[in-house]
C-alpha cells in the first residue's frame, strides 16, 4: 500500500512539473512577454527597455526558476491590464466555478446513477433504451448549444429562470443543466457496464440463491461494488467540468473562473492565462490523485493487486 | 522482408480476408451502422459537392434581406428555404459550406492526432522499462490538462485560424490513440508472429507498423470515431467563443456565435447549426458504436 502511495504521489509530482514547463514554455517562448507587457504598438526600443527592466533578456532555465519559485510562494504574476494579482483574481471567482462544477456533477449523479443501474437491472427494456439514446445523444450534443437552446427556452419563451449572472441559487439552475448534461454520458455507460458486470458475478448468484431479497442484493451488494470505479471517474469529470466552465460561464455571464479565463484570452492577459492553466491543471492532478487513493482505499483488491 | 508474390497465400492473409467478409456481411445486417453510416455518407457527400448543392454564394451579403425567416414560418419566402442570417445571407448556402470546415478540421486533426499517438503507443507498448514509464508521463500529462482550455490558450496565443485550429487540435487530441494502441500492442507483442519477423531479421519499423499495427488497428477505428466528434465539437466550442475559425467562413459554431444577439427574435439561427453539429457528432458516434459492436470478436 505505502508503495503504491509513493508511486502514485512521485507522478502526481512529475506531471506537475511538466505541466509547469509547458505553462512556462507557452507563455514565454510561443509568445513575447515583453509585447504583452508594452503594447501591439510597441518600438524596438520600448521592447528592449522592457526586456531589461523586467529580466526577460536573462537565460530560459534562471527564468523558469524564479517562476517556480514565485508560484512556490503563491505568486503567479500581474494582470497586464487590471495590475491586480493574478491569484486574487482567481481566488475571488473560484466559489463560483466551484458551485458550478458540483452541482452539475451532483444533476448528473442524480440521473446517471439510478438510470444507469435501473438499464443494467432490466436490459433491453424501455429504460435501458432510454439510458442508451441520453448516453449517445448527450455526449453528441454541443453543450454550448444546449446552454442557448435553455435560454431561449426557459429564460425568454417561459421566463422562468433568469439567464444571465451569479447572483442568486436560481442564476445556477440553467448553467448546472448545461454542464450536467457534458458530464452524464460517461457515467451512464460505466454504471450501466458496471452493473452488468457485478450482477453476474459469483457472489451476487450465491445471494440469490440463499434468498436474500433481490431489492438488498441491488443496493448493498451490487451498487457498492459497481460503483467504485464511477469514484475515479467522477474525479475525472470534475477536472474537465473546470475546463468546459469555460463554455458554459461566457454563455451564462457566471462570474467564475472560466468567464476570467475567457475575457483574458479574448484580451491577451497573458499572466492571467496561464496562472488559469496551470492552477486548473494542478487541481486536476490532485483531484484523480485522490480519486486513485480513495479507490484504493475502498477496494482491498486494489490494495494488494497494485503493490 | 517480402514474400515473393507467386507462393500461394500465407494463413495471416486468409485470415484478414475471412475476417473482412464477415465484418462486411455483419456490417449489412447491422441497422445503427447502416443508419448512421448513411448520415455520415451524406454529410461527407453535402461536403465535397458543396459548390454544386448550394443554392446562394454563402459569403454574399444582401442588407436588404436581412434575417428573413425559412419556410416554416413564411411559406411565401420561396427564395431561401431556411430564411436568411443577419447580414442577409442564405442560411442553406452557408448551412452547407459549413458541413466542408467541420468535416475538414474532423479528419485533418484525427489524422494528426493519431499519428502521434499511435506511434507513441506502439513505442511505448513494444519497448516497455524506462521508456513506456517516459511515455506514460507523457500521456498523463496531457491528460491533466484540459483540452478546452489549452486549445482556447494557444490559439489566443498565435492568433486563430483554419488551419492553426487543425494543428491545435491534432497536438491535443491524440491521448486515446496513445493509450488504446500502447495497451494492444502489450498484448500483440508476445505472440509468435511478432517474434518470428523479429527472427528474420526485419526492421523496427516494420514490426511496428506492418506486423503490429494492422493487428490492432479495430480498437483504433473507434477511438478514431471518437476523436473525430470530439474535434468537430471542440472546433465549434473554439469558434463560438471567437478563437477559432474566423469570419466569414460559414463554420457552424462561428454562425452560433454570430446568432447569439438575434436568438431571441429569430431562434431558427441558432437552432439550425447546432442541430448540424448534433446530427454530425450524432451520426460519427453512431459509427463507432457500431464498429465496436462488429469488432468486438476480432479484438487483439
Amino acid at each position: 500500500m505505502l508503495s503504491f502511495l509513493l508511486k502514485r504521489a512521485t507522478m502526481a509530482v512529475v506531471v506537475m512539473v511538466n505541466v509547469s514547463i509547458i505553462c512556462f514554455v507557452l507563455s514565454n517562448v510561443a509568445y513575447d512577454p515583453a509585447i504583452g507587457i508594452a503594447g501591439a504598438q510597441a518600438t524596438d526600443e520600448d521592447l528592449a527597455l522592457i526586456r531589461q527592466t523586467y529580466g526577460l533578456d536573462r537565460p530560459l532555465l534562471v527564468r523558469y526558476g524564479e517562476y517556480i519559485g514565485n508560484i512556490a510562494q503563491g505568486d503567479f504574476g500581474v494582470s497586464y491590464l487590471t495590475k491586480r494579482p493574478v491569484l486574487d483574481m482567481i481566488v475571488e471567482r473560484l466559489p463560483v466555478t466551484a458551485l458550478l462544477a458540483i452541482l452539475s456533477m451532483a444533476l448528473a449523479l442524480a440521473i446517471a446513477l439510478p438510470l444507469g443501474s435501473a438499464a443494467a437491472l432490466w436490459p433491453d427494456t424501455i429504460i435501458d433504451r432510454l439510458a442508451q439514446l441520453l448516453a449517445v445523444a448527450g455526449q453528441a450534443i454541443p453543450n454550448f448549444w444546449a446552454g442557448l437552446l435553455l435560454i431561449v427556452l426557459f429564460g425568454v419563451q417561459l421566463r422562468w429562470l433568469p439567464i444571465s449572472g451569479s447572483e442568486s441559487v436560481a442564476h445556477f439552475v440553467l448553467p448546472s443543466i448545461t454542464l450536467g448534461t457534458f458530464a452524464m454520458p460517461p457515467l451512464i455507460r460505466l454504471i450501466r457496464a458496471g452493473m452488468i458486470e457485478v450482477l453476474a458475478s459469483d457472489y451476487i448468484r450465491t445471494a440469490k440463491a440463499m434468498g436474500i431479497r433481490p431489492f438488498q442484493i441491488t443496493f448493498k451488494y451490487a451498487l457498492k461494488n459497481a460503483v467504485l470505479p464511477v469514484v475515479s471517474l467522477s474525479a475525472v469529470q470534475l477536472g474537465f467540468m473546470l475546463g468546459g466552465s469555460i463554455v458554459v460561464e461566457s454563455i451564462f455571464a457566471l462570474n467564475g473562473v472560466g468567464y476570467l479565463a475567457w475575457q483574458s484570452m479574448s484580451r491577451s492577459d497573458m499572466p492571467v492565462i496561464q496562472a488559469i492553466v496551470l492552477l486548473i491543471s494542478l487541481i486536476y492532478i490532485v483531484l484523480t490523485l485522490l480519486a486513485d487513493l480513495l479507490n484504493a482505499y475502498m477496494d482491498p483488491r486494489l490494495r494488494s493487486a497494485r503493490k | 522482408m517480402t514474400i515473393p508474390a507467386l507462393t500461394t497465400p500465407s494463413l495471416p492473409e486468409e485470415e484478414t480476408l475471412t475476417v473482412r467478409l464477415g465484418f462486411w456481411r455483419k456490417a449489412i445486417a447491422h441497422r445503427t451502422f447502416l443508419f448512421s453510416g448513411a448520415i455520415l455518407l451524406a454529410i461527407t457527400l453535402v461536403a465535397i459537392f458543396a459548390p454544386m448543392l448550394a443554392p446562394y454564394d454563402p459569403y454574399a451579403q444582401n442588407i436588404a434581406m436581412r434575417l428573413k425567416p425559412p419556410f416554416w414560418h413564411d411559406a411565401n419566402v420561396a427564395e431561401h428555404l431556411l430564411g436568411t442570417d443577419q447580414l442577409g445571407r442564405d442560411y442553406l448556402s452557408r448551412l452547407i459550406y459549413g458541413a466542408r470546415i467541420s468535416m475538414t478540421i474532423a479528419i485533418g486533426a484525427t489524422l494528426m492526432s493519431a499519428i502521434i499517438g499511435i506511434t507513441l503507443g506502439l513505442v511505448a507498448g513494444y519497448f516497455g522499462g524506462w521508456i513506456d514509464t517516459a511515455i506514460s508521463t507523457i500521456i498523463t500529462t496531457r491528460l491533466s490538462m484540459p483540452i478546452i482550455l489549452i486549445a482556447l490558450a494557444v490559439v489566443a496565443l498565435i492568433g486563430p485560424s483554419l488551419q492553426v485550429v487543425i494543428v491545435v487540435l491534432g497536438l491535443l487530441l491524440w491521448d486515446q490513440f496513445a493509450v488504446v494502441t500502447r495497451v494492444a500492442t502489450q498484448q500483440v507483442a508476445a505472440r509468435d508472429y511478432v517474434t518470428a519477423a523479429r527472427v528474420l531479421g526485419s526492421s523496427l519499423a516494420h514490426i511496428l507498423f506492418r506486423e503490429i499495427l494492422p493487428n490492432i488497428r479495430a480498437p483504433l477505428m473507434v477511438v478514431a470515431t471518437v476523436e473525430m466528434a470530439h474535434a468537430v465539437l471542440l472546433e465549434a466550442a473554439l469558434s463560438f467563443l471567437g478563437l477559432g475559425v474566423q469570419a466569414p467562413l460559414p463554420s457552424w459554431g462561428l454562425m452560433l456565435s454570430e446568432a447569439k444577439t438575434s436568438m431571441f427574435f429569430s431562434p431558427w439561427l441558432i437552432v439550425l447549426p447546432g442541430a448540424c453539429l448534433f446530427i454530425l457528432a450524432l451520426a460519427i458516434n453512431l459509427v463507432g458504436d457500431a464498429l465496436r459492436d462488429l469488432t468486438a470478436g476480432g479484438r487483439g
